[in-house]
């Protein structure tokens, strides 16, 4: 199963400790935003995935550890870029105000 | 082919909603997107489910994608418009595979479901009704699909494209970051070939780039015209919208999607390997 689940694929099943977790919510006056884009942009800028933020506007990113960038895109503002450090065993947990 | 007759704007959509010989389809990575909300009239094709064999890994028989697509309500004369989600990754896959199996008129929807939602365009979860019909397909057309061998072969005398992001490429990353990266198959990607990510052909909105953009940047990748090409990423989705840019918007003569791609090629036994940012060499014969 491969999925870019609305949101980010679930926690379940997945060792944690193997993984450098980037997750977050992107909400606009304090409200989820939904419809909405995240992308994880590597060092260099280049686009290395994306996925549509939820219901509750949370998303979730399967990192390498080091430094990223997550480009918002909602209808109706312009994108906006937000940098990260992920590591392994760890979640870098996220809230980007639109 | 060109842009005219293989993409269409969300707008053209829109404006044509009620044409009946006009079929939307939605594929997504996300099959549970449709079902959510999608444009009005679309209907969905699963494509792990629908466009896939349950048991061996392959397509569906031509038999099968002719009950498929008759169950549906597609005939061979309706336009199949396609669009989905993840810049159109899958609907690009889908797209390749009407054409695998020889549907005419066959065409892409500009940025996919995100230009439309972007766009704050209307989404419903009204199931269309569409009578059956009897859909007659072709045998594969091959000249469009690489497997295994061929590819092996290509190292060092055709245009290989690794189309994944630039951490895939140079084996930091497993699989796109949206999945974990526990994976069976070994890292990195098949020597000599160049790494055009996917993503450098499509805008932040999942529009394709113009064509004299897209053209220089195969040009300045090394992507030889006269030469064959055999595009590649992990599953074949994603290499899918590179080959709809090489051959259906750029009219490149020979161009191949091998959908075995990396889990497929990193799980071969005794294959050349080439890790970090470089092509990396042929191996000597």
């Amino acid at each position: 199963m491969c999925g870019a689940t609305k949101g980010g694929l679930s926690l379940d099943g997945v060792d944690v400790a193997k993984e450098a977790i980037v997750q977050g919510v992107v909400t606009k006056d304090g409200q989820p935003v939904s419809p909405a884009y995240v992308r994880l942009l590597d060092r260099t800028g280049e686009f290395t995935a994306e996925v549509p933020t939820s219901a509750t506007g949370h998303f979730r990113f399967f990192a390498a550890p080091g430094e990223w960038t997550l480009r918002t895109l909602a209808p109706g503002t312009d994108p906006s870029d937000r940098r990260v450090v992920a590591s392994k065993g760890e979640i870098a947990e996220l809230e980007i105000a639109l | 082919m060109s842009r005219e007759s293989a993409l269409v704007t969300a707008q053209w959509v829109e404006d044509n909603l009620d044409d009946p010989s006009i079929v939307l389809v939605e594929v997504d990575e996300d099959t549970t997107s449709y079902d959510a909300g999608h444009i009005q009239g679309a209907i969905k094709l699963d494509w792990t489910t629908d466009l896939q064999d349950q048991v061996r890994r392959d397509f569906v028989s031509k038999s099968q994608f002719e009950k498929l697509l008759s169950e549906r309500g597609v005939s061979n004369d309706d336009t199949v418009v396609l669009y989905g989600g993840n810049n159109n990754w899958f609907a690009a896959y889908a797209y390749w595979y009407f054409k695998l199996y020889g549907h005419e008129n066959v065409k892409l929807l500009d940025g996919g479901r995100k230009k439309w939602e972007l766009d704050g365009r209307a989404l419903t979860d009204e199931l269309p009704k569409r009578e059956q019909t009897s859909y007659s397909a072709k045998d594969q057309d091959k000249s469009i699909r690489a497997f295994r061998d061929e590819v092996v072969e290509a190292i060092g005398s055709k245009n290989l494209i690794d189309v994944r992001s630039p951490d895939e490429f140079a084996g930091r990353l497993l699989a796109p970051a949206h999945l974990p990266q526990e994976q069976a198959q070994r890292a990195g990607h098949i020597p000599t070939a160049g790494n055009v990510p996917w993503s450098k052909a499509a805008n932040d909105d999942g529009t394709f780039r113009s064509d004299e953009e897209l053209a220089q940047l195969y040009k300045e990748a090394g992507v030889e015209e006269g030469r064959d090409t055999i595009a590649y990423c992990r599953i074949g989705e994603r290499s899918s919208h590179t080959w709809f840019v090489l051959k259906e918007l750029l009219g490149h003569e020979n161009v191949k999607n091998y959908d075995g791609s990396w889990t497929e090629y990193g799980s071969l036994v005794g294959v050349p390997i080439a890790l970090g940012d470089e092509p990396g060499e042929a191996p000597a014969a």
